[in-house]
């Protein structure tokens, strides 16, 4: 077997590994992934308009900020947890870093995973969203591909996030960590409201623009939103800054990566 | 010699960041394909870093490795598919059932599925671990989680295998067993390098042993070769019995006869009349006599006579003036 052959084999069966462990735990990851935007979907999206708390529509426009914020979060966790416990003590991914490949591919490889489950945590809020909702749910059908390349998007997004968090933290920083990166990038991540209507608290609309859930958020309130009545950010900006985080990101993680698995 | 060494290590260097001394100091050293060395010494001689380094984990700060002659530094893949390494705790996956663990690992080395389903049945039923293979290893043993990782260490038929405190915190049993196996693999042409702070270990398996101190080797040799090293270089043990206050006069009658370079002396501690003594000397069978004469004159009585080759532990106080441990 040539050396790329030998190395493309490795790669695949590392990735074979991941989803046959995820595969034999499907139930407890899609509990893990959803519960919370169950919730989210029901309060927001149908208690509180039926109580009058909340614009009839409110359901539509947060919709595509509860996909973005699922799928990005299952990305990361599906990345980061097993990084910190591997890095930290287990070292059970020694046997894949011995294996006859380059070691940034094994990182490539856990960003590829934590995609995975990033997408299919994302895909599968639809369902989900249109049995909560029932006449609420509405998704314009008109920009499918679109909607498909965000969703893809918002899980690299995810797990490179992931791939620098898992390489950085140490275990015994897990606890801390979860809560000065997570609850910020939960709260100004343009998930509950649109970007475009925070035109009245200008510097928090400015704040939220360094965080790379807000593009994910906007990208798919494009793609998902039925009426252009509400403008969202340019597509061209989302796609500009996604792939910048994606790259940085990537660029980091891996390097932090190399620097803790070969000293 | 024309054949290309398994292991080629040449004034390898390793200092880590912020540490002042650094890690191995220059070691070089060869292993013949089919050789089992041992590198012995006590913990922080730089043994786990001179492992790292061939096993690609570890970037040296100086110097150049090679396995199976290709440069551990530049072509690290080739290497990984050439070597397994059995590290002193476990890193088996625990996700993974324990025949999983096997095939996966074939899989991660491009083994086709037919091939690596047939050497996990061999391997899992050679190791005694055919009858829990669908378990996960958290309920495992020390001693089986060694066998399974020496089970994974051969699914990719490798050429050189690392081996690092193989027997370390195994009941006697399990290193019985375990010895056994090394001896096998190594008959089936299999290079091992192995680390060990047990001269015990050392002694029975390694057809070489290179004693590592502070990041230097101090010697490199066979077992029967580094013993020559002891002044004498063999031992007469003589247990005797009598007052303790005849110690003394007895280690001087014995340093005083012909060929004696050293003796020891030592004392129960149940019983204070009775005395060991350890004489080291050219010829230790020629002394059986003269000993046994000089402590009965002092007045003390003759328990136990024997002559001994020194141990490898002996060896290395020599070396040292430090025990092992």
């Amino acid at each position: 077997m040539s050396r790329t052959h030998l190395a493309f084999a490795a790669f695949i069966a590392i990735l074979r590994r991941d989803l046959v462990v995820t595969g034999r735990e499907f139930i407890p990851f899609l509990l893990q992934a959803l519960m919370q935007p169950l919730f989210f979907i029901f309060i927001f999206g149908k208690v509180l308009p039926n109580i009058g708390l909340a614009a009839p529509h409110f359901a539509s426009l947060m919709l595509p900020g509860i996909v973005a914020l699922t799928g990005m979060i299952a990305a990361m966790q599906g990345v980061t947890l097993p990084l910190v416990l591997d890095l930290g003590f287990a070292r059970e991914i020694d046997d894949r870093l011995l294996s006859p490949l380059p070691v940034w591919w094994v990182a490539l490889e856990k960003v590829i995973y934590g995609g995975m489950r990033g997408a299919v945590a994302s895909t599968v809020i639809f369902p989900l969203g249109r049995i909560i909702l029932g006449p609420g749910f509405e998704v314009r059908s008109d920009r499918i591909p679109e909607l498909i390349g965000m969703i893809l998007l918002t899980a690299a997004v995810g797990s490179t996030i992931g791939l620098l968090m898992g390489t950085v933290i140490r275990p015994d920083q897990i606890s801390l960590m979860f809560t000065l990166i997570f609850t910020p990038l939960l709260f100004t991540g343009c998930t509950y409201y649109p970007w475009g209507a925070l035109y009245r608290i200008r510097w928090f609309q400015v704040a939220t623009l360094f965080n790379p859930l807000t593009y994910c958020a906007e990208g798919l309130r494009h793609a998902m939103v039925p009426s252009d009545t509400l403008p969202t950010l340019n597509t061209y900006v989302v796609l500009i800054a996604l792939g910048l985080s994606v790259a940085i990101m990537f660029t980091l993680g891996t390097r932090t990566f190399y620097k803790r698995v070969v000293t | 010699m024309s054949t290309t060494p398994a292991i080629a290590v040449t004034n390898l260097v390793k200092q880590y960041a912020k540490a002042k001394t650094n890690a191995v100091d220059g070691v070089s050293f060869d292993v013949a394909p089919g050789e089992i060395f041992g590198l012995l010494g006590p913990n922080g001689a730089g043994k786990t870093t001179t492992i790292g380094v061939l096993t690609t984990f570890i970037v040296p700060t100086s110097g150049s490795t090679s396995i199976m002659g290709i440069d551990v530094a530049r072509d690290p893949i080739d290497v990984k598919q050439r070597i397994a390494v059995v590290p002193q705790q476990s890193n088996l996956d625990r996700s993974l059932k324990v025949r999983e663990i096997l095939t996966f690992h074939g899989a991660y080395h491009g083994m086709p599925r037919k091939q690596r389903e047939a050497l996990a049945d061999k391997l899992l039923h050679e190791l005694g671990l055919g009858d829990r293979q669908n378990e996960k290893v958290n309920r495992y043993s020390g001693g089986m989680s060694q066998r399974l990782m020496i089970a994974r260490a051969l699914m990719h038929q490798p050429d050189v295998l690392f081996l690092d405190e193989p027997t370390n915190n195994l009941d006697p049993q399990s290193r019985l067993f375990l010895w056994e196996r090394i001896r096998e693999l190594n008959a089936s042409g299999i290079t091992i390098l192995l680390t060990t702070h047990d001269m015990d270990e050392a002694d029975r398996l390694c057809n070489r042993i290179a004693i590592m101190d502070h990041g230097k080797i101090l010697v490199n040799d066979t077992s029967a070769g580094l013993k020559k090293l002891i002044p004498g270089g063999t031992v007469l043990e003589v247990h005797a019995y009598g007052p303790p206050g005849l110690k003394d006069p007895i280690q001087a009658a014995l340093q005083a006869l012909p060929g004696v370079t050293k003796v020891d002396s030592s004392t129960s501690q149940d019983d204070p009349n009775y005395m060991t003594f350890r004489v080291y000397a050219d010829s230790a069978k020629s002394l059986i006599g003269a000993a046994a004469q000089a402590i009965f004159s002092a007045g003390a009585e003759v328990r136990d006579l024997s002559v001994k080759q020194p141990t490898l532990e002996e060896v290395f106080i020599f070396l040292t003036g430090r025990h092992l441990r």
